[in-house]
């Protein structure tokens, strides 16, 4: 059955963008214009570009689901087969960038089941597809499974599944490796190397790194942020020809680094900050009073002027140690004791802290910038912990435009933080903690979905950080970020003794 | 799943559709709302009482999903005892309260019919699967797709705000604006979460319409929502129920239908 159903490839579908554009409602520029591109049946495609260069509107374009006249204007045209892509439903699969917010039934069959339900697929056919594409995309689960209990990875998995199901003739894959360990982001691209081939569908995969998807494309488009392509070919020689304003632009070109300010000034590391011993992380399960430990026996010491990286496969309580060390969760078992030259007064436990003496004190990025946005603009975001520590209006506005130019926000200044991109809110959200200069630093993946220049200037402010005397510690699967700025590395799910 | 909603344990009552459940809880809440006396409302209980028995629910997971009932219906109980409607002779009173053998019956009479009402939806739902109930609504009794689906695909999103809770009281201590009082604190956060839950909506609408919901294809059903011998059967048991109780109530002479009093 599954053979039968594999050997019946799909027509790939094709596209035609003429001077294509699409404005987001309420925004001032387009997102995506000027753009004039066809995709042949069949094509493997790696669209880049810098991070707000309209990547994704162009992905949701070809899946026509940007929505009606409320959601924006659009301009020119763009076919999929001949046909406007709303008119034609199925023929594109799209995967979202992010897994949890597409998964849409409770059973993992009943949500591969879903979309070939809404195309009208015979019953007998939907259940023959759903074990195809299951079992293309290597979720070995029974049909009955839970939906919400898998990892990242299986949840990318089931994700694509579902497109799958309604085999598409054009498939879209939006960041596919989002947030996935190194191991997970290889078996990802490997998949859907495999299930092209098998369908013969066209393919369209945004991902910032090139050297993932290199030898699975056989074409590289680069969107220009102002408008139109920048480069478009085949991807060894747009690399070569391109690479270094490639890399200018903020792709990832293999061979080319980011570029990353030196570090003249090296500190030694200072005073202790923060001591744990034998430390135990967990959450408390919703309806429960125990946590659930996801790490133990830890050992960490957090002085002035180190970098620390925290890393280990996914599931191993990385963001928990985080949020535990931040003061925002109890420990579920051992010490965690701020030195004096951190407490300055206040208890040893950090979990006992008021929120506003936290700020100078334990700076937190969250892994979904958005948790973490307060405010109507991004100006007003960046005022609220320098206004929460009464610091008076000059010193204020000097904070927040030193930082709005320093991270290349200050054209965004009266925009709604929600309507950034994703880079953009990343930037944001790395700012709004360095505006109250907390002695201590805690990021979680600051460098997950980034293109190339945003990461050269995260490293660089990290660093920068770093040999101003703070404590930072990064949660993180970027080896590169590990090996441009950590002075230690404690690998989760492993070795538990790190001295920093 | 999530906490919200657990396993369901495979029972015969397990593998009736929804739609019969359904059907039976509000035939039998309609029917003892007809009338309130202590007859109809204690057949039905001790009758709903034996039919439990085909739930499949263990004894801990019976008392604990249906523990609010337990505490609500003796609190509506007393309620009336002391506040209700007074008649015959007097037994007790103070101030405002008086407790009469004409109250006290009625007080009784309602206990049990909160209990009667709220034990078979209670059970019904918690052996039930909400795909299965979507199933049933759409295919059965013919609701519109989007409606059941998008309905569907909010309580499976549940799960997800709990821990968008938890991250939002997070992000505000480290925001350093965790410090106002509680109840200002859960207004403003209440506020965000709802942002959050827009937001989270409207991606996973568009995740539902790049998956082809919402075309002008007509929809095909993976999962057959069936109403066989089981259903029929359930339905009769529930009209059985209710008949027998009402029957009962007339014959004791304590039926009282509620339009008839003045």
């Amino acid at each position: 059955m599954t053979a039968a159903f594999s050997a019946r490839p799909v027509p790939g579908a094709q596209i035609r963008a003429r001077d294509w554009g699409w404005r987001h409602a309420g925004r001032g520029t387009p997102a995506v214009s000027a753009l004039d591109l066809d995709i042949e049946a069949g094509e493997r495609v790696l669209l880049l570009g810098a991070s707000g260069a309209g990547k994704s509107t162009l992905l949701q374009a070809m899946a026509g689901v940007l929505g009606g006249e409320e959601e924006g204007d659009e301009f020119g045209s763009i076919l999929l087969d001949g046909r406007r892509p709303a008119d034609a439903r199925g023929r594109a699969g799209l995967v979202l960038q992010d897994p949890d917010s597409q998964i849409v039934l409770a059973r993992i069959g009943d949500d591969v089941a879903f979309s070939a339900e809404n195309l009208g697929v015979p019953r007998d056919e939907i259940w023959k597809r759903v074990r195809w594409a299951l079992d293309a995309v290597g979720l070995d689960l029974p049909l009955s499974s839970s939906s919400s209990n898998l990892s990242g990875g299986q949840k990318q998995r089931l994700a694509l599944a579902g497109v799958l199901a309604m085999r598409p003739g054009l498939l879209l894959l939006d960041e596919p490796t989002a947030n996935l360990d190194p191991a997970g982001v290889r078996e990802i691209r490997d998949v859907v190397d495999r299930v092209v081939a098998d369908t013969a569908a066209t393919l369209v995969v945004v991902e910032h790194r090139v050297a993932v998807w290199r030898d699975v494309v056989d074409r590289v488009i680069v969107l220009n942020p102002a408008g139109g392509i920048l480069a478009d070919g085949h991807p060894d020689a747009v690399l070569e020809r391109e690479g270094p304003r490639l890399a200018a632009a903020g792709v990832w070109v293999p061979g080319i680094p980011p570029r990353v300010a030196p570090r003249p000034h090296r500190v030694s590391p200072g005073l202790d900050l923060l001591q744990a011993a034998d430390l135990s992380v967990g959450r408390t399960p919703f309806g429960s009073k125990v946590p659930s430990v996801a790490a133990s026996g830890l050992d960490l010491t957090l002085a002035e002027g180190t970098g620390t990286a925290v890393t280990g496969a996914n599931g191993t309580g990385k963001s928990t140690l985080a949020l535990t060390l931040a003061g925002l969760l109890e420990p579920a078992g051992g010490v965690l004791r701020a030195t004096p030259t951190l407490a300055r007064g206040l208890p040893p436990a950090p979990i006992r802290w008021k929120s506003r003496s936290l700020l100078t004190r334990l700076g937190t990025v969250f892994q979904e910038p958005e948790h973490q946005f307060l405010a109507q603009s991004v100006h007003r975001e960046l005022a609220i912990g320098p206004t929460a520590l009464k610091l008076g209006q000059d010193e204020i506005s000097s904070r927040v435009d030193d930082l709005l130019q320093r991270l290349r926000l200050g054209h965004l200044a009266d925009a709604n933080p929600f309507t950034l991109s994703g880079g953009e809110k990343r930037r944001l959200s790395v700012a709004t903690v360095l505006a109250t200069r907390p002695q201590v630093l805690l990021l979680d993946e600051p460098t997950f979905g980034q293109d190339a220049v945003t990461w050269g200037e995260l490293v660089s402010l990290l660093g920068e950080l770093v040999d101003g005397g703070s404590s930072v510690v990064t949660v993180t699967h970027d080896l590169a970020l590990v090996a441009a700025f950590a002075d230690h590395e404690l690998v989760l799910g492993s070795a538990t003794e790190v001295r920093a | 799943m999530s906490a919200l909603l657990p396993e369901i344990q495979d029972s015969a009552i397990a593998r009736v559709n929804p739609v019969a459940k359904l059907a039976v809880a509000v035939f039998l809440s309609v029917t003892l709302l007809l009338s309130i006396d202590v007859v109809s409302a204690s057949v039905a209980l001790l009758l709903v009482g034996i039919l439990l028995f085909w739930s499949g629910l263990d004894a801990r997971q019976f008392w604990m999903r249906t523990a609010p009932l337990w505490l609500a219906a003796p609190f509506a109980g007393l309620t009336t005892v002391l506040y209700g409607e007074d008649s015959g002779a007097v037994l007790f009173e103070w101030g405002l309260i008086s407790v009469t053998e004409g109250s006290l019956t009625l007080g009784l009479s309602i206990t049990l019919r909160v209990l009667a009402i709220g034990l078979p939806s209670i059970v019904l739902f918690a052996t039930t699967d909400p795909t299965d109930l979507a199933d049933g609504l759409a295919q059965v009794l013919r609701l519109p797709a989007r409606f059941v689906l998008g309905g569907l695909a909010g309580v499976r999103m549940i799960g997800l705000f709990l821990d968008d809770w938890r991250a939002l009281g997070q992000a505000r201590r480290a925001r350093g604006v965790g410090d106002s009082h509680a109840l200002v604190r859960l207004g403003t956060q209440a506020f965000a979460l709802l942002v959050l839950a827009i937001r989270r909506g409207s991606k996973l609408a568009t995740a539902m319409e790049a998956k082809g919901f919402g075309s002008d294809i007509a929809r095909t059903w993976a999962r057959p929502s069936r109403f066989g011998v089981a259903e029929v059967v359930l339905i009769g048991i529930g009209i059985g129920i209710a008949g027998v109780s009402v029957a009962a109530a007339v014959y004791a002479g304590t039926w009282s239908f509620i339009l008839d009093r003045s």
